[in-house]
């Protein structure tokens, strides 16, 4: 599930197909804030802490030819008053520095970024990702849920990734069979929508859109019109409803508490499922 | 004494930039020779930590003192280590800067921003 920006319903569709499905695993890759766990409430909690390797410096060592400082395309680097300074927080964890250094100067250093929880709630196994404030990339606690994960094969996967379309979102979807876009009826809620729908198409995922917040049969919806003059397959349409927001404030899972709701998301999951079986029948016959 | 000054354009008649770490350029003004040279910030478009480079830029210049209307944290520790004093400019043009400087006027820059990292495309 992904969409451009925050707040499009992207944990509403994810959370919401989960539960329809009952047994199926649910990961909130929005590991900057994730949400999903506040509805699904899971229980008997593992947590696994997740590392990177940053670069440590010693000082005897180092020669001060700044191969590493001239190396840093982030600038993680600085070689003041024949010291060299290692910024932890600008560092991506790329480890190039330690590559390079003729002197053997640095060494690898463990640094913690963030954690990793798993827990039930009824039939979904819950994976949240959660990064440390101020780590400059969650991409090694996602790579983490992704791994964690690997070995499900019979049960359905729900990716809840993070907004826009950066390499933390192509991190999430790298694996995934199919790509379900969650739209706003707005203009810029078009803008968001072309964002995420552009990203898909570049890796090549089948993909279709819900339409979410919908204002009735006469309601203006301009990602519908974009859908329909691009050819894109819309899944289906979640009205803007007073009772689903109020479910959804209360961090209730619509489908667990309302029968409409639980008919509405399970017919998407229907038409969701039938899509990816479509989509691997016709790739198999490529 | 040499002055670095973050500059919009290479003349001494040019605005001293709003940013440090994203400045064009640098001018690094010998108070003794009366010397003007400009430099290119190598860090202006980077990615992130272009404070840091650009700070780099200022010790490798030889600069004992930084007048700037504002620096982040991670460029501040990196002027500390080297030893670089940082005073706050008070008027938006270079000539008069370096004035208020040599005649006492400019004090030292004590608000050093946390930075806007990650901020304005991941």
């Amino acid at each position: 599930m992904l969409s451009g920006k925050g707040g499009t319903g992207k944990t509403l569709v994810s959370v919401n197909l989960a539960a329809a499905a009952e047994a199926s695993t649910y990961l909130d890759c929005d590991v900057e804030e994730p949400n999903g766990y506040l509805f699904f409430k899971p229980e008997n909690i593992q947590e696994e802490e997740v590392h990177i390797r940053i670069p440590k410096v010693d000082g005897k060592l180092c020669s001060g030819c700044r191969k590493c400082v001239d190396f840093c395309r982030f600038n993680a680097l600085a070689f003041i008053k024949n010291q060299l300074m290692v910024f932890e927080d600008i560092c991506h964890s790329c480890g190039g520095c330690i590559l390079l250094c003729p002197e053997k100067a640095l060494a690898e250093k463990e640094k913690i970024i963030g954690k990793v929880q798993k827990g039930a709630s009824e039939e979904v196994t819950v994976y949240t990702g959660i990064l440390n404030t101020g780590e400059p990339s969650g991409i090694p606690i996602i790579k983490k849920l992704l791994d964690e994960n690997k070995h499900e094969t019979e049960k359905i996967t729900f990716i809840d990734c993070p907004p826009g379309s950066a390499c933390i979102v192509m991190e999430s979807i790298k694996g995934a069979d199919y790509c379900v876009l969650v739209a706003e009826p707005t203009l810029f809620g078009v803008h968001n929508l072309d964002m995420v729908y552009e990203l898909v198409r570049l890796f090549k995922k089948p993909f279709g859109v819900v339409l979410n917040k919908c204002l009735g049969l006469d309601g203006e919806n301009p990602s519908e019109k974009f859908c329909l003059e691009k050819g894109i397959q819309i899944l289906g349409r979640i009205p803007f409803d007073h009772e689903l927001g109020k479910l959804n404030s209360n961090a209730e899972i619509a489908v667990r508490k309302s029968e409409g709701y639980r008919t509405i998301f399970s017919s998407l999951l229907e038409t969701v499922k039938r899509e990816v079986q479509h989509e691997a029948a016709s790739n198999s016959k490529r | 004494m040499k002055i670095a000054i973050p500059v919009d354009e290479k003349s001494l008649e040019s605005n001293v930039c709003v940013s440090f770490g994203r400045a064009p350029c640098f001018l690094i003004y010998d108070t003794e020779t009366k010397e003007s040279v400009f430099l290119d910030n190598s860090a202006a478009a980077n990615k992130g930590g272009a404070g840091i480079k650009a700070a780099q830029i200022i010790v490798d210049n030889e600069a004992g003192t930084l007048l700037t209307p504002r620096c982040g944290e991670n460029a501040a520790n990196v002027l500390k280590l080297a030893g670089i004093k940082i005073y706050k400019t008070r008027d938006i043009s270079v000539k008069k800067n370096i004035d208020d400087l040599s005649s006492g006027r400019l004090s030292l820059l004590d608000e050093i921003h946390p930075g806007f990292h990650g901020r304005g495309g991941n």
